[in-house]
């Protein structure tokens, strides 16, 4: 195989990630472990250096570190920003090459075929990675090999770089290199085969029929014998584009105008990926590098610039531009799908102004202020309809009532009356009213399942209590608790 | 039993309504303009419309609530909605009265949006510039229970009234009935 086409992978390993992550930020001495709670003990997840070196491993349980060492210093660990934090030092590893790809929740791997060059020999690129890592902060291990295994093996027992010849390289590394489980390197060290070496002489067919084909397909994917692929992880779509002005503005009409391109460029990367944006984000840098923000929420997924343009006139109209703008940035901090949708002649009748209306009124008042009825599964009055932000909801139909309903519900007002049968006369807001007509009693029980202050009183008589002055009152009278109360008004 | 001319009041206005049967006559004027219509309340009033009970004059899924902080808010909410066309009817409850540049600023955004806007207030806190005030009481009838009495106060460009008015299930609508003797 010529020079020019043999592979070459590089592999990355952060053995000390998860610390180095917190210790980047804070600066601090002596020794230091993050805690993290596996099995209901609070163990040792991560450890720094000068931790290691009192005696502490990962895995320990963190009541006996501290017996060993008192100055110990911790943190609890957060394994998931750690993950982000990977996920950065990939999209930071891309300078190297295009095809990166994560090994496990504390490696990289890089295939770097054809792109060594670019800075000169692997060996300058390297030391590159090598010196920017330790400026950042990180501790790191690199092996560089013709195969991602033999990479592997490198970069966790003593780094090195090995190219022609792999199980040249290998051959003195120990079985536990060939990223198998412990259980099989143990098994393996007792057959007394401890290194790649004299497990590669060791005849095949024993060894395949007792540990299974997976040993042997690790050792030849670390020799090359086996591809082995690196899957690149993809970029996330991203919702920003910005623009940097040569003159500072400070107009809304410019700004306005500044904001329509971006968002046609914006639009343009909504449509590509078939969503909409719900939630704009435009930051308007000043000259005097103060930051303003106008938050755009719309009532629907949009991705249309004419419609949503009108909708930032009112937020960016709040901006203070100071001594002026020179920088946008528009952002779709939420987006939803829109799938594509046959063009119909059938109007919608007026639902798309209607959702710009809320969107519109939504930036004045707050879009959770908004709000529509749906029907709910309930015989009390009170929750036989739920209040829902309208944005958020699509309206619903099935509005059954057996029983004629009042048109306004207020909270229950007490009147003063006596016995289970409506009073013949009785005051309520200062009115003296006279029951013409009563129809009942509607008996309401209340749901034993929910907990309802309101209902504490026991079950209701409802009655419809028309009276001679003309109000149609909707009354009711608590047996277990004798009492009457006004609830609401009928039409 | 015959249809009401004065109602349903001009399109492309805003009127005010008050009395016991004002939430009524707001369902009665949606149900009649059949479009979206928004309801503007101050979100502290212990009074909700309730939608098991109105949805026999107009579907609830047509109806949207705007909670606001004050009445200002209300008005605003109200004259954005009212200027954009998207919505036939737009029902305000004000506990202030409205001034003129308020009232007139109603006006205006009603007519360049053409939908209807009315206003629930208080007894005689009508504002000048509304084109027609309302006064709707329910009245006692021992054989019927949607009796209202409709009272036109106040009107711009006609002449005033009172109506005695009932509620038909069928065709969705309060047709005049002739007054029940005393």
């Amino acid at each position: 195989m010529s020079d020019g086409t043999r592979r070459r992978v590089v592999s990355l390993w952060f053995p000390r990630l998860a610390s180095d992550r917190i210790l980047r930020r804070h600066l601090i001495d002596g020794p230091f472990v993050l805690t993290l709670k596996q099995k209901n003990a609070n163990r040792i997840y991560c450890l720094n250096a000068d931790a290691s070196r009192q005696g502490l491993h990962a895995g320990m349980s963190y009541a006996d570190a501290r017996a060993f060492c008192p100055k110990l210093q911790s943190r609890m660990a957060e394994p998931e920003q750690d993950k982000r934090f990977l996920h950065i030092l990939r999209r930071w590893a891309m300078r190297y090459c295009p095809w990166v790809g994560l090994e496990g929740d504390d490696g990289l791997v890089l295939d770097i075929t054809g792109s060594a060059h670019l800075y000169g020999s692997e060996h300058a690129m390297l030391s590159d990675m090598r010196v920017r890592l330790m400026r950042a902060g990180l501790s790191v291990q690199i092996g560089c090999a013709d195969t991602r295994g033999a990479a592997w093996a490198l970069a966790h027992h003593g780094e090195g770089v090995a190219s022609g010849d792999m199980l040249a390289a290998l051959k003195t590394l120990p079985v536990a290199a060939l990223r198998i489980e412990d259980s099989v390197s143990v098994a393996l060290q007792r057959l007394g085969l401890r290194h790649i070496g004299d497990l590669a002489q060791a005849p095949r067919a024993p060894l395949s029929r007792r540990f299974g084909p997976d040993l042997l397909l690790r050792l030849d994917q670390a020799l090359g014998q086996q591809p082995e692929a690196i899957t690149p992880q993809t970029e996330p779509p991203h919702y920003a584009v910005r623009m940097t002005l040569p003159e500072p503005i400070g107009l809304l009409a410019d700004v306005m105008a500044g904001t329509e391109r971006l968002l046609v460029q914006l639009c343009k990367k909504l449509k590509a990926q078939d969503v909409g944006a719900r939630t704009l984000c435009m930051t308007l840098r000043r000259v005097d590098q103060g930051d303003q923000q106008a938050e755009l929420r719309l009532a629907r997924a949009l991705r249309d610039p004419q419609r949503i343009l009108p909708l930032f006139e009112r937020g960016l109209a709040e901006v203070e531009a100071g001594f002026g703008i020179d920088q946008l940035r528009l952002e779709a901090t939420q987006v939803e799908s829109v799938p594509v949708q046959q063009i119909s002649h059938v109007s919608d009748g007026g639902k798309d102004k209607l959702d710009d209306l809320i969107s519109r009124l939504g930036t004045r008042i707050g879009l959770e202020n908004i709000q529509r009825f749906l029907p709910a599964d309930s015989h009390i009055p009170e929750r036989s309809f739920i209040v829902a932000p309208a944005a958020y909801s699509d309206p619903a139909g099935g509005w059954v009532n057996t029983q004629p309903r009042p048109i306004c519900l207020f909270p229950p007002e007490p009147i003063a009356a006596m016995g289970a049968r409506p009073p013949a006369r009785f005051r309520w807001r200062r009115m003296s009213l006279t029951t013409g007509r009563a129809t009942g009693p509607e008996r309401i029980i209340p749901e034993w399942w929910l907990e309802d202050d309101n209902w504490r009183s026991g079950l209701r008589d409802y009655w419809r209590i028309e009276t001679m002055q003309g109000r149609r009152l909707w009354l009711f009278y608590t047996p277990q608790n004798p009492g009457w109360f006004v609830q609401g008004e009928f039409a | 039993m015959h249809n009401l001319d004065a109602f349903p009041p001009r399109n492309t206005r805003t009127h005010e309504v008050c009395g016991a049967g004002a939430y009524v006559f707001a369902f009665a004027l949606a149900v009649r303009l059949a479009g979206p219509t928004i309801w503007v309340r101050e979100h502290w009033e212990p009074q909700l419309i309730n939608p098991t009970g109105f949805a026999g004059f107009v579907s609830p899924a047509e109806l949207a609530i705007c909670n606001t902080e004050k009445q200002t808010e209300t008005l605003a909410v109200a004259e954005e909605a009212l200027r954009s066309g998207a919505v036939s009817l737009v029902v305000m409850q004000v506990n202030k009265p409205i001034e003129l540049t308020e009232g007139r600023r109603l006006q205006l955004a009603a007519r360049d949006g053409k939908s209807t806007g009315l206003a629930i207030i208080s007894e005689g806190m009508g504002s000048n510039a509304a084109e027609t005030r309302w006064r709707c009481t329910p009245g006692f009838d021992p054989k019927d229970s949607t009796l209202q009495q409709w009272e036109l106060i106040k009107n711009k460009s006609g002449t005033l009234g009172v109506w005695h008015v009932r509620w038909d299930t069928a065709s969705r609508r309060f047709f005049v009935v002739s007054p029940t003797g005393k």
